[in-house]
């Protein structure tokens, strides 16, 4: 077994996730399975490969693709905040964040 | 009957004032509320902007103006992508009544060229499956064979092209999203390289596999559309500055002596038989063409599925944090703020983005990252070598898009291993960053259809469209 109960529940716990009982037994058995295939990379000897991150490394510098830093309008505050489930213009509202 | 409309044929017919760009969105409106209720395709109708952006081109016609590239096009947008004052839901509950403020580039660009955007399509929730059966809001059926699944991501922009209910359409590929449901439906469909369309106001699944691209009923107008949304996005910074050379031109030219490669590891166990020998038939007809074709190896091929169910879900895991129940979207009351968060992200997300959500926190996490993400981005990089490789001896390389044709609706939803490996073709190009196409290549038993895929090297798209033509031409679709 690659993953245990306790690993779904830290990681669904670091996610903000939250998950059934039935959920986290089927997510458990499931990825325990993906993790299985995965492990056939290890057949492979990888101790000299550089990972990569993104595929435009070789090609681009950031000269080519930064921008002059200047400042642009930008007056989109109202429209977003129709958005928000529960906006205190121009604030987004959350429940409180620090108990006394 | 109803008359299968292309964006040559669009364009002229509006030029001679044979129809105007407002009937025409009139007459696809009608074609949608005939068969969508069946096929469930579009997820939202955008009439208002739809009709606007047609009365402009009606007025263009009438003022003699030259009509630009796309005029009166009617087209689709895949819900994962941004448009402006309409509902945006990436196939999710968690974003059910999202209206973004503005519009994705690929739209903006798509309108700048007189196309006439018609609506939103279905798709896998946040664009992560295999059949579409993942979005919140009901499975697409395939057009071409009722009971069976469009393929994913992109199925509603897939079956929406597929059932004459656009003429053409954006849909997003991470892992094969766009190649495999135009490979199923029976049409082609295109991912250029990564970079070389701006994925600004293309909601992240995978920032570095992600890549918008369109679906057509031919390989010309999947060169036109392309023509449109390329190019350098100063809003998207791994948007190429290379330029865009004109596709049309260039797929106009011969195939005679074009270099094919034919990686063996593409024709392994696992592949249908009906698919292999529809294959096996439009090789020849690419040897009829004239190419030169020449066996070659990919040698970590089989890894490929591996690796990409460890970097998408990675990436998933770190762009997915934005749905926190606070700025848009779903938002279930706690007097908590972590509570707040767990209890949205637990009512909003659906199976396979909770379990994706899952593997791919797990994968980054203290202990595990160096015996996954990180070994999973080396195995990356031996992907996109061999590629490299192909392509110092080749110019492009052939496949099969799926091992297999459009399975069943609800047959393969109970195993999500044996779900993702329907992408066994498709992820590696998406790891290597290149451009790919899928294109029809018959039908089994003249119902189901099979799709040829086509790479080629990073930023060779005309190469690519230029084969997908010819092919097309020769009648390989056909065979």
């Amino acid at each position: 077994m690659k993953i245990s109960r306790e690993d779904v529940e830290r990681v669904a716990e670091l996610a903000y996730l939250d998950l059934s009982e039935a959920e986290l037994e089927t997510y458990r058995a499931q990825i325990d399975e993906i993790l299985e295939y995965i492990g056939k990379l290890n057949a492979l000897d990888t101790a000299n490969v550089q990972p990569m991150a993104q595929v435009l490394a070789d090609d681009q510098t950031a000269d080519a693709t930064l921008r002059e830093d200047v400042v642009v309008p930008c007056n989109v505050a109202a429209e977003i905040l129709k958005q928000a489930p529960d906006p205190d213009p121009p604030y987004f509202r959350v429940p409180k964040v620090i108990e006394r | 009957m109803t008359t299968n409309w292309t964006i040559d044929a669009v364009r002229e017919a509006l030029a001679a004032k044979k129809i105007s760009a407002r009937e025409l969105a009139r007459e696809f409106y009608q074609r949608i509320a005939e068969r969508n209720p069946e096929l469930n395709a579009y997820l939202t109708l955008s009439e208002e902007r739809a009709y606007a952006q047609a009365g402009r081109m009606d007025a263009i016609v009438v003022s003699g103006k030259p009509l630009p590239a796309l005029a009166g096009v009617p087209i689709a947008i895949k819900d994962v992508i941004s448009t402006r004052g309409v509902r945006t839901t990436c196939g999710s509950k968690i974003l059910e009544k999202y209206v973004p403020p503005y519009d994705a580039t690929a739209v903006e660009r798509l309108e700048a060229a007189g196309a006439v955007i018609l609506g939103k399509t279905n798709c896998d929730e946040f664009a992560m499956g295999s059949s579409n059966e993942n979005s919140a809001y009901g499975p697409v059926r395939n057009p071409e064979a009722p009971d069976r699944v469009p393929g994913g991501s992109s199925g509603g922009s897939a079956a929406a092209v597929a059932a004459g209910l656009a003429v053409a359409s954006l849909g997003t590929d991470t892992g094969g999203s766009i190649r495999q449901p135009g490979s199923f439906c029976g049409i082609p469909a295109m991912m250029g390289s990564y970079g070389r369309v701006s994925r600004y106001g293309l909601i992240a699944f995978a920032s570095s596999l992600d890549r918008i691209g369109p679906f057509a009923t031919n390989a010309r107008d999947v060169a036109s559309i392309l023509q449109v949304i390329a190019g350098r996005d100063a809003n998207d910074s791994t948007s190429t500055t290379a330029p865009v050379p004109d596709y049309r031109a260039a797929m106009e030219k011969p195939v005679k002596g074009l270099r094919i490669g034919i990686p063996k590891e593409y024709f392994g166990a696992g592949m249908d038989d009906g698919v292999r020998k529809k294959i096996e038939a439009g090789i020849e007809v690419l040897k009829k063409l004239g190419c030169e074709l020449r066996e070659i190896h990919m040698p970590h091929t089989d890894y490929a599925i591996a690796v990409y169910y460890i970097i998408a879900t990675a990436e998933a895991s770190s762009n997915l944090a934005r749905y926190d129940g606070v700025r848009y979207g779903l938002h279930v009351e706690d007097d908590s703020l972590l509570a707040m968060y767990r209890k949205t992200r637990g009512a909003g997300f659906g199976a396979e983005v909770k379990r994706r959500i899952v593997l791919g926190t797990y994968v980054l996490s203290a202990g595990y990252y160096d015996a996954y993400y990180l070994k999973g981005q080396k195995v990356r990089a031996l992907i996109a070598q061999d590629f490299r490789d192909a392509f110092s001896k080749v110019d492009v390389i052939v496949t099969p898009t799926s091992p297999v044709p459009a399975f069943k609706l609800g047959e393969r939803t109970n195993d999500p291993l044996q779900m993702y490996l329907a992408d066994i073709y498709t992820v590696t190009g998406s790891l290597a960053g290149v451009p790919g196409i899928s294109v029809p290549c018959g039908k089994i038993d003249g119902k189901l259809p099979v799709g040829l895929q086509i790479f080629g090297p990073a930023f060779g798209e005309a190469n690519v469209l230029r084969l997908a033509h010819a092919f097309e031409q020769a009648g390989g679709g056909a065979v």
